[in-house]
């Protein structure tokens, strides 16, 4: 991994989200639920060089070990991520991200008579995946079908 | 024999299997039978009718059916519904009825909200209808229909007329079809109103042979089993598209001289004019009989969820 030029120190413990697609940070920030309000430093670098894309986004959350269940929903947006969980400034674990079965609360259904839409009742929106590569996902609810190309605009925020 | 059945929703004609459907057939022959008995095998059982959108033959037919049965039916409508026009919210609603009835029937405007009730019901719930989504139970009877007229559903070409983005039945139907081995059905509809993606991704997943057309006078001569369903007029922003696409998928005896002797025509009604009157009283008409056979397969569905013996 080339180190960017863009100086920003390395994290002692916490999670360092790699490889995020150029301009995918902020989406993904919202994914992992991330707003900047709870007081965890975080360094957000984007549009960096990169080997493997040409441009990337790279996520610094000191503190935090994101678990891989948590940060999985980020491969809707960002595919090629890497996640390394850091120790004290040492990578000790890394893993990838890839979609889970079953994608709830993350996504709006893009359908607006569904009922997931309705508000004032209790249902989360749920989909499940019809296929990977490209993505294509279906609402449990209303059957509608969710393409790639339209998934950073459904992010809940 | 209802073992699959008992205790179940019905939310969408796909969560079921053919050999399944089959069993509901042979049940629903029994009860047309029965049809003009009053029985006494859901004595004691509550049905509750929850038709957020209003709807005369579907919550007609649910409430003959479970009464025939010896079921207590209550409900509302939506002109009706009290607590539902101030805004009651859907999921309490929902709670109270399955707190004092044994299956709840459920229409509503919104797509998924059978599906949520079911989520929130202890007590079975069945699909009158969510939107422009599902209504399976439509569904079923237009297969007995088909299947009482062919005396099978497989092996038949099927033409699904109308408004196939918003319109249910006609979804349903399709959906319904694909648990069969139909040899192919054309969708017939104006290009505003074709078949949504997750159906005709569906056909493509289950290898069903489709075809989607906006003329319907070139494959008439083929068809067996024509399925009409109403374009409406607030579809279209253009007024003058309207007409065009009404006089297209009118099925008229002009159009049908082209037809097969055997073409069965099937429609979930109400119709207004998307059917020439003539056609009525015509060898091909079938809508009148598929509505006359919407009680005896709901009995059927109504005993073997609720674990009645017919
Ligand atoms: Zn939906």
């Amino acid at each position: 991994m080339s180190e960017p030029t863009l100086v920003v120190s390395k994290i002692r413990a916490g999670t360092v989200i790699d490889h995020i697609p150029a301009g995918r940070a902020l989406d993904v920030l919202k994914i992992i639920g991330l707003s900047g309000r709870e007081g965890i430093r975080t360094a957000i670098i984007m549009n960096v060089e990169s080997k493997k894309l040409g441009r990337k986004d790279i996520i610094k959350v000191e503190g935090k070990f994101l678990k891989q269940q948590e940060v999985s929903v980020i491969a809707l947006i960002a595919s090629t991520a890497t996640i390394n969980i850091v120790e004290d400034f040492k990578v000790v674990k890394k893993f990838n991200v890839e979609i889970p079965e079953l994608i709830e609360e993350v996504i709006t259904c893009p359908n607006t008579t569904c009922i997931t839409n309705k508000g004032n009742e209790p249902v989360k929106s749920r989909f499940t995946v019809v296929s990977r590569k490209p993505i294509t996902l279906q609402c449990s609810y209303c059957g509608t079908l969710v393409f790639e190309d339209e998934l950073h605009r459904l992010i809940k925020v | 024999m209802s073992s699959s059945f008992m205790g179940r929703d019905v939310i969408s004609i796909l969560d079921f299997k053919r050999d399944e459907l089959e069993k509901l057939f042979e049940l629903s022959d029994k009860a047309r039978r029965l049809v003009n008995r009053k029985l006494r095998i859901l004595e004691g059982k509550v049905v509750s009718l929850a038709f957020f959108e209003p709807s005369t033959r579907t919550r007609m037919s649910f409430e003959v059916a479970a009464k025939k049965l010896g079921a207590d039916v209550v409900g509302f409508s939506s002109e009706e519904s009290v607590s539902v026009a101030k805004g009651e919210n859907f999921a309490d609603t929902v709670r109270m009825l399955d707190s004092y009835s044994d299956l709840i029937v459920v229409r509503h405007r919104l797509e998924g909200a059978a599906k949520f009730a079911s989520e929130i019901a202890l007590n079975p719930v069945i699909n009158g209808g969510d939107g422009r989504q599902h209504h399976p139970t439509q569904a079923m009877i237009d297969l007995y229909t088909v299947r009482e007229l062919f005396g099978g559903i497989d092996g038949l070409t099927y033409a699904v007329v109308g408004d196939l983005r918003y319109g249910r039945a006609a979804t349903s139907f399709i959906y319904a079809l694909t648990l069969f081995k139909p040899s192919k059905i054309y969708l017939a509809s104006p290009p505003i109103l074709v078949a949504r993606p997750e159906v005709t991704s569906l056909l493509k997943s289950r290898g069903i042979d489709f075809e989607e057309l906006s003329r319907l006078d070139e494959v008439v001569g083929e068809v067996d089993v024509m399925y009409v369903t109403r374009v409406q007029r607030e579809r279209f922003p253009d007024p003058s598209e309207y007409e065009k696409a009404r006089g297209a998928y009118r099925i008229t005896l002009k159009l049908l001289e082209k037809a097969k002797r055997s073409l069965k025509i099937l429609h979930p009604l109400p119709k207004v004019d998307e059917i020439e009157l003539q056609v009525d009283s015509s060898r091909h008409a079938a809508y009148f009989l598929q509505a006359s056979l919407g009680v005896p397969v709901r009995m059927a569905l109504l005993a073997m969820i609720l674990g009645g013996e017919l």
